[in-house]
Parts: structure tokens; C-alpha cells; sequence
């Protein structure tokens, strides 16, 4: 008998219509990923009782866990298809889309509230334009490695999946959010505009949401120094908020 | 919107410059893209960008880098944009810098620089080892501020159907369609900006994205733009096989001092810096991939008898190694499942890049009036090799170039207002899906596309042989016949997957037959394109651009002729100092 894999999909056709769970065996190769498993199912879209089904959608992109894309939880934990190797997991291998984010189709969800957050939280720097005026500012090695290892992320959307205080009844923007904030007020240009950054993290949905679960350190597939940027980001928005109401009396 | 509008496909590193260049000359942009930035391709770029910056004193200049790069790509690329390129390369690593961008820096707290393949200067800056993911961000970010103002709408999750013209010929929008509703649209702009990568799935196992189908560039091929230099596909010397993807390890392993060799009488024998005295394990990457091919498959001599070499970093310091290769040491220990701290890699060639694309004048205009592009889509910069750095560089220059030349453009010509075309085309495009939705014969179109990769992957990348390159030009057309007579197992109108596949395959077949013809009429080697019964280059008769012209029963080939104003062309070998070859 030649070696398969079991796989348990969690599907759903439209986003108004219920999901389903559909099985599927598909045929084993050395070091196959999650990935490569769904491609096995759309070459042979067959589930295990032998019946022609349509084959699962999902999303992905650089299958090397560097685009963010291909988020879904697996086997109950939040992580990239791509970096999730058939040997290391337990069969049958449980596939479901994230449940933070609307289902679009099968494993498929819609994840522009991420963006739409990072756009709250003015996470970008303010240059005075895109033409030619000499280097920026100098940063010492020691900044950019904390700064370079906060802009890694993905904005796959694990922590948010992970942290209890990011739901559908909560307005927190989550941990990913406060790490871009950080990173843009850890920058030189980004620190003299940072009052806009911490006004949205002090506001609604912010840091204040956050209930310390550190579920997101944990999930992190890039191990973004989350702790270390809420720990800080909570100093700052306090420090600004105590200035702010200095200034205002 | 009295400026005008402008519509550019594909959120990667080109098509953001382009669009960043059009907001701020105070154009409207709307933005098409396959999803959000972030899951573009150019995320996976890694090595660095080239830019004479010069910051560790060496006395490297912007003549040195342009000189190189017209050498590294065996002098068949036009030499007037890539002086403007490499000239413009330092400005452009500072307005990166400006807009903050954590590149790796020096004690002194400037920016750092190392060195990549096929150069003898640290010409290279970088950002660990994921810096087009860095840079990708960094340009979404300012988008993303543009977008907060208002000025430009993203459409994601959206695939570019067709450029459509006026009755002068002239590009006057596109159809879309929407990749969850299956909507197909039509949108009307003053000029439309291609920039949407490379064609790499042609070839199945590829360091590419699943995203790089290549089917807008194939479609605007179709449409009548011309698709030149397709036959030079670069592969990448050092990429770990894979059952989903082959990943890249970057050249830039090499560049922080990792050593390839395989086991030749039971030592260690490195190859490349014995073949190579004077360039070593940063030869360029045509050279690099076609000596692992000869002492794998020539001589035999793979580690384990098998297809792959060692990429060696274990004598190298591991902290060093995390702040300057961090994300490729992680790529390899998650999917490899070792320490390449610890233990070498293994590695094999793999097709990478694509130094061919749709023809553009020096303002990244094709052929058709209003229709630009730019990116890995273009074949502008690289001639028959890229050279490792220069490729995030060309498509960060070439989307600058794309956007002054859009501004320029729509200030002189505007397409004729009657919108006719725009209706007739969704009509047609609707068609076209709804054939595919009723597709009813017996061939599984994923089949199709894996033949179409191991066809390709085996007679159209490293060594090329005219009798192999007919072959696979008969098995293209046979895959084309088998195309019409595809079962579609899907026919759902939402999310449809399966049926967006179908359509790319039959743009990815066309534009493979552009790739095999090239190189089968192209009777010498140069960069990329090696044929061992015509193993030297052939400047009387070749050195030429190839231009491919659609036509229904294949590609119409001609010629070009190619800007050598700067450098003469001299003989390029990597055994010895660039010196050595300019007295020769």
C-alpha cells in the first residue's frame, strides 16, 4: 500500500451558506507540506468515499512563509500552510479557514481589517516627497535590529486569530497593529509625527484592549518581539496622554 | 482628476514606485493587484539592491556598476537605461532610506554594504536577508498613506483580463475580473501600467510565487505587444528542491562568505573558486548554475550521486550570520528541517527569473500607445543575465521610469473619449469565462500544467539542444490541442479557482512556445542561453534583441538591433579580473 495522507477540510461555499467538514486521502510524498497536500486534491478532486467534489480554495502565494498569505488554522493552531510539514503533524490533518476574519470560501477569508487598522494607526513614515534629497537619518545598528525585526511582519493575521481581546464585539486592532506602531515611532522622521500614531493606539481599540494574554508571542511565525513592543507602546501612550492632559489644563 | 488616471496591475515593487511617482505628480491611481502588497512576489526577494553608494571607501563608482551589469549580461541589453539605472541607484537606496526602510547598517550607523555575484566591489545594500520584503513594504506603507488622503483605490483580489484600445489603437483602459464574485469589468483610464512579474509557473518548479502565472504579460503578448528577449530565463544556482516550490537560497549566502563543493576522491572540492580563481563562489549566476550542471550531471559528481551540492556556511559565525542571513537560515532549517549554522546546505539550480518581457521604449512604453510597463515583466535591464541585486534595483527604477513617463504621457495625449471598446470587451471577456465554465472534455488542465513544467524545466533552462528545443516546441503545440479538450470539474460562479487557472494555462502555453522558439533560433550561447553545439557568442549575428510577435499559429520572430553606445563588447569570462578582458 502506498503511504497517504488524511486530510479533514472544514469547507464552505459561500460566506452566507454553513460549512461542511469533507475528508480526503491523498497520496504521500517525502517532505510535503500542507500545500502541497491541497495541490493533491485539486490534480484529484475526489474526497475518501470515492465521490467528485469541487477542489478547495485557499490562499497562498511565496510558500516560504515570507508573503503571509496562506494563514488557516491547523490541526487547532493558527499558522501558515506552507511552513506546516506533513511529517511533524498528527493525521488526520484538521484544515480550517480562520475564524477572525469573514470565510470568503473554504479556507479563504478576508483579511482587509488588517489594513484598514494599519491605516488607523497612520503606520507609515511622512517623507516630504519621492524625489532625490540625500540619505535619511543615521540609526545605530542596535535600533535597526529591534526596528527590522518588528517589520517583519507578515500581516497574516495569527495573532489576531490568537488573542482573545480580537473579536467581532471588540474594536481592538490587535497585537500586530501596536507593532507597527512601534516601529514607526522607533524611527528618526517617524518619532517627529509619532503624537498621531499614539492618539490612535491611546483611542479606541487600542493598546487599552489589550488584555496581556500574550497568546500573540507565542503564535508569532516570524516571533515578532510583540511583548517587548506592548510593553513600550503601553509606556508611550501613557506618557502622551499624561502630557496631553497637562497641556490641556 | 484634471491630471488624469491612470491604472497600474500589480502591487509589487515596480507597480507601487509607478504608482507612488503618479499620485504624487497628482495623478488618480487605481491599483489592480492579485491581493494585498504584502503577498506580492518581490516579498521574496532576498540578497539586496545594487547601488554604488561606496560607503566602505573602496572607490567604487556608478560607471563601475553599469559596466559591470552590461558584462554580466553578456552585452546584449540596451545600454542607455541601464546607465540611467545604475547612475540613478545610490538616490534611489536614499529615498528608501528616507522613507525608512531598516537597512543593515555599519558601527558608524551608515549604510552597510556586501557583495554579490559577478561584481568585485560590496556594491549591495540589504535589509538581513529579506530585503524586497522590506523594501515591498515600505512602498505599500506610503500607498497606504495615499490611500488614507484618498487618492488612489486598490483593487485586490482582482485579475487583469486585457488592455483595451480606442480606435486609434490607443490603450484606453482594461477588463478585470474580481477573484471572488467572478465579476468582470471594465475600467477606463488615460493610461494603464503593466508591472505584474515574471512568467516562472511556465516552468512548474520555480523559486517563484504561485502568483507569477505570467498570463497579463501573456495576454498583452496576444493583444500585440511585443514580448522580446523571452528566450533568456535565468536559473538560480542555489535554490533546496521541493514537492510545492523550489526555494531560493540567496546569492547572498554566498556574498556573506558561504563556499559551494561536493566530494570529488573523497575530499571537499570546491569547484567554482578552483575553475574561477578571480570571482570564486560569486561568479554570476549562468556561470555558477552551469558548473554545479557539469559536475552533477557531466561528471557525476552530485553529493550522494544525486542532483545537489553543498552551500557551505557552517565555518562562518552564527551571530553574524542571523543579523545578516537571519530569514534564509530560517527558510532552510523550517523546510529543510537542519541548521545550515551547523551542517552545509543542499542545493540545486533552479528557474528563477526572467530576463525577457514585453518589449518597452526608454520610457517603459510598449508598443501600444498608453500601454506601459515595468518590472520583472519588461525586458529592459538585464540583457541575457541579471546579475544578482540589480533585480529589485530595475524593478524599483523601471516602475520611477514608468510613472515620469505616464506623467509625461498624459499631458500630451489623451485616448479618444467614446467608450464603445470598453463595452464590447467585457462582452467578449464574459464569453471567454463562459466557455471555460463549460469546458466538458477529458484532460485535467493541472496535468497539462505539469507537462508544461517538466518539458520546460528539462530542455528549456541550463543546456540547451536544438533537436530537444523542436521536441518541446511540438509537445507546446500538442499541449495546446489537449487545452481545448479540458474537463472543468468546478462551476461555481464564486471563488471560482479552477476555471482562472484554465485561462492562465492557455496564456502560459503561448508564451512558451515565445521562450523554446527564441532559443531554438538563437544559434549560439550568450548569458543565459547556452547551446554546447554553439558554445560562443556570436556578436556578428546575434548580437540582436529577439522581438516575438503574436500570431494565432505561433510566434512571428525578428530582430532588433541593440544600443552599444557606451561600452564596446569584450569577451566575458569570470576566471580572470575584469581588467584583464578590456586589453584583451
Amino acid at each position: 500500500m502506498p503511504k497517504t495522507v488524511q486530510l479533514k477540510i472544514k469547507r464552505q461555499e459561500v460566506p452566507e451558506s454553513q460549512p461542511y467538514w469533507e475528508e480526503f486521502e491523498v497520496p504521500y510524498q517525502k517532505n510535503m507540506n500542507v500545500i502541497s497536500a491541497l495541490m493533491e486534491i485539486q490534480l484529484k478532486p475526489v474526497n475518501v468515499k470515492g465521490q467528485a467534489t469541487t477542489p478547495v480554495v485557499w490562499d497562498c502565494s511565496c510558500l516560504e512563509e515570507v508573503c503571509g498569505a496562506c494563514s488557516m488554522i491547523i490541526n487547532n493552531k493558527a499558522r501558515q500552510a506552507c511552513s506546516a510539514l506533513v511529517d511533524d503533524l498528527e493525521q488526520p490533518i484538521t484544515l480550517e479557514p480562520l475564524t477572525k476574519f469573514p470565510v470568503a470560501c473554504d479556507l479563504m477569508v478576508d483579511r482587509q481589517i488588517i489594513f484598514d487598522y494599519l491605516k488607523r494607526a497612520k503606520a507609515w513614515i511622512d517623507v516630504d516627497g519621492y524625489f532625490f534629497s540625500g540619505p535619511g537619518p543615521k540609526v545605530s545598528e542596535t535600533t535597526r535590529r529591534f526596528a527590522y525585526d518588528l517589520s517583519r511582519c507578515m500581516s497574516c493575521g495569527c495573532c489576531m486569530e490568537a488573542c482573545p481581546n480580537f473579536n467581532e464585539k471588540s474594536a481592538f486592532m490587535g497585537p500586530a497593529i501596536i507593532g507597527q506602531v512601534r516601529l514607526f515611532t522607533l524611527h528618526p522622521t517617524g518619532q517627529t509625527s509619532k503624537d498621531q500614531r499614539l492618539e490612535a493606539l491611546g483611542g479606541k481599540g487600542g493598546i487599552g484592549d489589550c488584555g496581556n494574554s500574550q497568546n500573540c508571542i507565542e503564535i508569532c511565525p516570524k516571533g515578532l518581539p510583540l511583548r517587548r513592543a506592548i510593553g513600550e507602546m503601553n509606556r508611550e501612550v501613557f506618557g502622551y496622554k499624561v502630557k496631553k492632559w497637562l497641556k490641556a489644563d | 482628476m484634471a491630471n488624469g488616471k491612470v491604472i497600474v496591475i500589480g502591487g509589487g515593487l515596480a507597480g507601487l514606485m509607478t504608482t507612488v511617482k503618479a499620485l504624487e505628480a497628482g495623478l488618480e491611481v487605481e491599483l489592480f493587484a492579485y491581493g494585498p502588497s504584502k503577498r506580492s512576489h518581490s516579498a521574496c526577494a532576498q540578497g539586496g539592491l545594487n547601488a554604488a553608494v561606496n560607503t566602505m571607501g573602496e572607490g567604487d563608482t556608478t560607471w563601475e556598476h553599469f559596466d559591470d551589469s552590461i558584462y554580466g549580461g553578456d552585452f546584449l541589453a540596451n545600454q542607455t537605461p541601464v546607465k540611467g539605472m545604475c547612475d540613478t541607484a545610490p538616490d534611489i537606496v536614499y529615498l528608501f532610506d528616507r522613507m525608512g526602510t531598516m537597512f543593515n547598517r555599519s558601527g558608524e550607523g551608515r549604510i552597510q554594504v556586501r557583495r554579490l555575484g559577478g561584481v568585485q566591489y560590496h556594491r549591495t545594500v540589504f535589509s538581513g536577508a529579506t530585503t524586497g520584503q522590506q523594501l515591498l513594504y515600505t512602498l505599500d506603507e506610503q500607498v497606504r498613506r495615499f490611500e488614507d488622503e484618498g487618492m488612489v483605490t486598490r483593487y485586490e483580489g482582482w485579475e487583469f483580463l486585457s488592455a483595451v484600445q480606442d480606435d486609434n489603437g490607443v490603450c484606453m483602459g482594461i477588463t478585470a475580473q474580481e477573484l471572488t464574485s467572478m465579476e468582470i469589468r471594465a475600467f477606463k483610464a488615460d493610461a494603464v501600467v503593466m508591472a505584474t512579474g515574471g512568467p516562472g509557473m511556465m516552468f512548474g518548479e520555480t523559486t517563484n510565487s504561485t502568483l507569477n502565472t505570467g498570463y497579463a504579460a501573456a495576454q498583452a503578448y496576444m493583444q500585440g505587444v511585443k514580448y522580446a528577449n523571452g528566450e533568456f530565463i535565468q536559473i538560480h544556482p542555489t535554490a533546496i528542491p521541493g514537492a510545492d516550490k523550489n526555494r531560493l537560497m540567496s546569492e547572498s549566502a554566498r556574498g556573506e562568505g558561504g563556499r559551494v563543493w561536493t566530494y570529488k576522491d573523497g575530499k571537499p572540492w570546491y569547484f567554482l573558486e578552483e575553475w574561477y580563481p578571480a570571482y570564486g563562489n560569486l561568479v554570476p549566476r549562468d556561470v555558477a548554475s552551469r558548473a554545479i550542471f557539469k559536475v552533477c550531471v557531466d561528471l557525476g559528481l552530485g553529493v550522494d550521486g544525486k542532483n545537489m551540492v553543498y552551500l557551505d556556511l557552517s565555518h562562518k559565525d552564527p551571530k553574524e550570520l542571523d543579523d545578516k542571513l537571519g530569514g534564509i537560515l530560517e527558510i532552510y532549517e523550517k523546510f529543510g528541517g537542519q541548521d545550515p549554522r551547523k551542517v552545509p546546505m543542499k542545493i540545486f539550480p533552479a528557474m528563477h527569473y526572467s530576463m525577457g518581457g514585453l518589449w518597452v521604449d526608454f520610457d517603459q512604453m510598449t508598443n501600444i500607445p498608453g500601454l506601459f510597463a515595468a518590472g520583472e515583466c519588461d525586458y529592459q535591464f538585464h540583457g541575457a543575465n541579471r546579475l544578482g541585486g540589480n533585480g529589485m534595483l530595475s524593478a524599483i527604477y523601471g516602475g520611477l521610469s514608468a510613472g515620469k513617463g505616464v506623467v509625461g504621457y498624459v499631458k500630451n495625449q489623451r485616448p479618444s473619449d467614446k467608450s464603445a471598446a470598453l463595452e464590447q470587451e467585457v462582452l467578449k471577456q464574459k464569453e471567454d469565462f463562459k466557455a471555460i465554465l463549460q469546458m466538458d472534455g477529458s484532460e485535467n488542465p493541472y496535468a497539462i500544467q505539469n507537462e508544461l513544467g517538466d518539458w520546460m524545466t528539462k530542455n528549456v533552462t541550463v543546456v540547451r539542444y536544438n533537436d530537444r528545443l523542436k521536441k518541446t516546441d511540438e509537445k507546446l503545440q500538442e499541449l495546446t490541442e489537449r487545452f481545448e479538450k479540458i474537463k472543468i470539474n468546478n462551476h461555481n460562479l464564486w471563488c471560482n479557482q479552477n476555471a482562472v487557472f484554465i485561462r492562465q494555462l492557455w496564456g502560459r502555453l503561448q508564451l512558451a512556445r515565445v521562450v523554446t522558439l527564441g532559443a531554438l533560433a538563437r544559434d549560439e550561447s550568450r548569458g543565459a542561453h547556452y547551446k554546447p553545439e554553439f558554445i560562443e557568442r556570436d556578436d556578428e549575428n546575434w548580437l540582436k534583441t529577439t522581438i516575438a510577435d503574436y500570431s494565432p499559429n505561433g510566434p512571428k520572430l525578428s530582430y532588433e538591433e541593440v544600443d552599444i553606445q557606451y561600452i564596446k563588447p569584450r569577451v566575458r569570462k569570470y576566471d580572470v579580473d575584469k581588467e584583464e578582458t578590456m586589453h584583451a
